[in-house]
């Protein structure tokens, strides 16, 4: 085209404004219309989770559905989301809670301490584990890990209890090696690697002169990195933090190979559990009723709803506490 | 905050850090430790479960194990190649032109929302991205396919591929897209010739990471390619028809009550996690290059 232009002089003008104008315009086009689409794409979902679950709105109704406690696809056709509720709540948390500070502890460790090539040993490794597929960790867990708990540590457990307070043994559960406690130490371990690529992130973006100054004044390394470091990466490691705990929200494969799959309340200390997509994943496939699928949706809506706070949340903070304000990862 | 470090002296001080330090290098190895456990099971439990039949039969019925006859996972892995490829292929396109959008049209009206809805769709758990897939391709075709299988995993790939295209591009300075409209270039051939040339190495990158994200995703895959025990009898059945995959063939093969699908579900775990890994590695090396010149 440019050799036409060169060459033919009054060819220049006519097609240089097809090349130029109708060129741009349709490359605009082209690509907000792409762009677009994945806006379509979000709102798509909340919408075909809705519309797909409005049977089971209706029929339960809102408030009703997230506090019932019964979840019979066999006889009554009855469904409540609480136990779902609950053993996502308690198996995100409490493992975001056991991963937090060793995952901090590793970044401040790599980012602060540590020597530059076993930093970059670190970091690499840290980033390949997070790599690793779910199903993986979960067959892993499902073989070696579950036993294991079940022989070293349930069982002992569970006949101590039943030796000296024989009516604490509802409250700790059935030693089978799959349950809540099993899926949260996985889910933990599945989490680490998340929260410490974030942190490190977080005190990669201090700026050099804040540990000077702290050093200048004569600190020592865990002085500057307290005084000086961490206040500044504050609004990244919480932002992380909130992140990571969207991911064990959703996290699926591991926690439904290792949880136990019971869907009644209460949940015990040891004894099996279920999360929302553990549920999902469990029942989706098998579901004939129009009531148990529409419900499954319901579930995954509630799904969609919490990740979406999870999320915001996150993007608050970073927005909000970071002082740069500006965007991470 | 003054007083306590007034009182201190600089020896207290001193073996404060030094007790931190302790802490922090116990906690690294507490951690560290069980992660590489967990891969140094897989390895030396799924080479052990390795042989050729694995990549020669296919799986079968679970009588076929038991008695002995070779079974394996061919129409898994030749299934899995045709599932990722298919969202690649679906997947790119939508990425790309959202990263341009974010990165080269700074100004437009919907960026602000697209970025938003972006880094929510990237954040919502795979297993909704399959459900959405079912409702949007299972649904209206009747039947669990490849096809749907891809899309699904598209949906996990696209916002990945968005987010590192944008920032791909962002990283090339505007002095180059100033030289290039400086001698005439349209707006289009700026980006197409100009920019994202400059960009190939982080473009390459963020495909490879989306698309080692998704590979190694079971939950989407469920519900919409949803698996079989056999190979299909038309190459067209793998994109229309029910078609295997290796994360979800291995969470069916590790909640099987069959001893030799356990064996086998090792197997899948060791391929499954060299196939990730490699992607992964490409993905690591090609930053670092891009770091180096």
């Amino acid at each position: 085209m440019q050799e036409n232009q060169t060459a033919n002089p009054e060819l220049k003008r006519p097609l240089s404004i097809i090349y130029r104008w109708l060129g741009d315009r349709i490359f605009l086009t082209v690509t907000v219309a792409l762009g677009s689409s994945i806006i379509l794409l979000a709102l798509s979902m909340a919408f075909v989770l809705y519309s797909e679950s409005s049977t089971t709105w209706q029929e339960f109704g809102i408030i009703g559905f997230l506090r019932g406690t019964t979840w019979d696809a066999g006889l009554h056709l009855k469904f409540g989301a609480l136990p779902f509720l609950f053993g996502t709540l308690i198996t995100s948390l409490v493992s975001l809670a056991i991963a937090f500070f060793p995952a901090v502890a590793i970044a401040i460790f790599m980012a602060e301490y540590s020597p530059r090539w076993l930093s970059g040993i670190i970091e690499n490794l840290v980033q390949m584990i997070a790599a690793i597929p779910s199903v993986v960790i979960g067959i892993w867990g499902i073989f070696v890990f579950a036993p294991w708990m079940r022989e070293t540590f349930y069982l002992p457990v569970f006949t101590w209890t039943a030796d000296h307070y024989p009516s604490l043994l509802p409250v700790l559960g059935n030693p089978i090696g799959y349950g809540i406690t099993t899926a949260t130490i996985i889910l933990a371990l599945m989490i680490i690697p998340y929260i410490t690529a974030l942190t490190n992130d977080a005190i990669r973006q201090v700026p050099k002169e804040q540990r000077e100054a702290a050093w200048a004044l004569g600190a020592t390394r865990w002085e500057v990195i307290r005084m000086a470091v961490l206040p500044y990466a504050r609004g990244g490691i919480m932002a992380g933090a909130m992140l990571s705990l969207g991911r064990a929200v959703g996290e699926t494969m591991a926690v439904a190979m290792l949880i136990g799959n019971k869907n009644t309340l209460p949940f015990s200390i040891i004894g099996p559990a279920s999360t929302m997509p553990s549920v999902i994943i469990n029942e989706f496939r098998e579901a004939v009723e129009n009531l148990h699928l529409s419900s499954l949706m319901a579930i995954a809506l509630s799904l969609f709803v919490i990740s979406l706070i999870v999320n915001l949340i996150a993007a608050y903070i970073t927005r909000k506490l970071s002082i740069t304000g500006g965007q991470l990862v | 905050m003054r007083r306590v470090y007034d009182q201190k002296s600089l020896r207290q001080r001193t073996i404060w850090d030094h007790f931190i330090l302790g802490l922090l290098m116990i906690s690294t190895l507490v951690v560290m430790v069980p992660l590489l456990i967990i891969v140094g099971y897989v390895i030396i439990n799924g080479a052990g479960a390795l042989n050729w039949d694995l990549f020669t039969q296919e799986l079968g019925s679970p009588a076929r194990a038991m008695q002995g006859r070779p079974t394996g996972l061919v129409h898994t892995i030749l299934g899995t190649a045709v599932v990722d490829l298919l969202a690649i292929l679906i997947a790119a396109p939508l990425g790309l032109g959202a990263g341009i959008m974010l990165s080269e049209y700074p100004d437009h009206k919907l960026n602000p929302v697209l970025r938003i809805l972006n880094d929510t769709l990237n954040g919502m758990p795979a297993v909704l991205k399959g459900l959405l897939a079912f409702s949007l391709v299972v649904k209206p075709m009747g039947t669990f396919s490849g096809l749907a299988g891809g899309v699904a995993l598209a949906f996990v790939m696209i916002p990945i591929i968005a987010r590192s295209t944008e920032s791909a591009l962002m990283n090339i300075p505007w002095t180059i897209r100033e030289a290039a409209l400086a001698i005439g270039l349209p707006r289009w051939r700026v980006i197409l010739s100009t920019v994202m040339p400059a960009a190939r190495t982080g473009l390459v990158t963020g495909f490879l990471i989306g698309f080692a994200r998704a590979a190694g995703e079971a939950a989407p895959l469920m519900f919409t390619s949803f698996g079989s025990n056999y190979l299909p009898n038309h190459w067209s059945n793998m994109i229309l028809g029910p078609v295997d995959t290796l994360p979800q063939r291995l969470y069916s093969l590790a909640i099987s009550p069959y001893k030799e699908w356990h064996e086998m579900g090792w197997a899948a775990g060791i391929i499954l996690l060299t196939f990730v890994m490699i992607l992964f590695i490409a993905a690591r090396f090609l930053t670092r290059q891009k770091i180096k010149t």
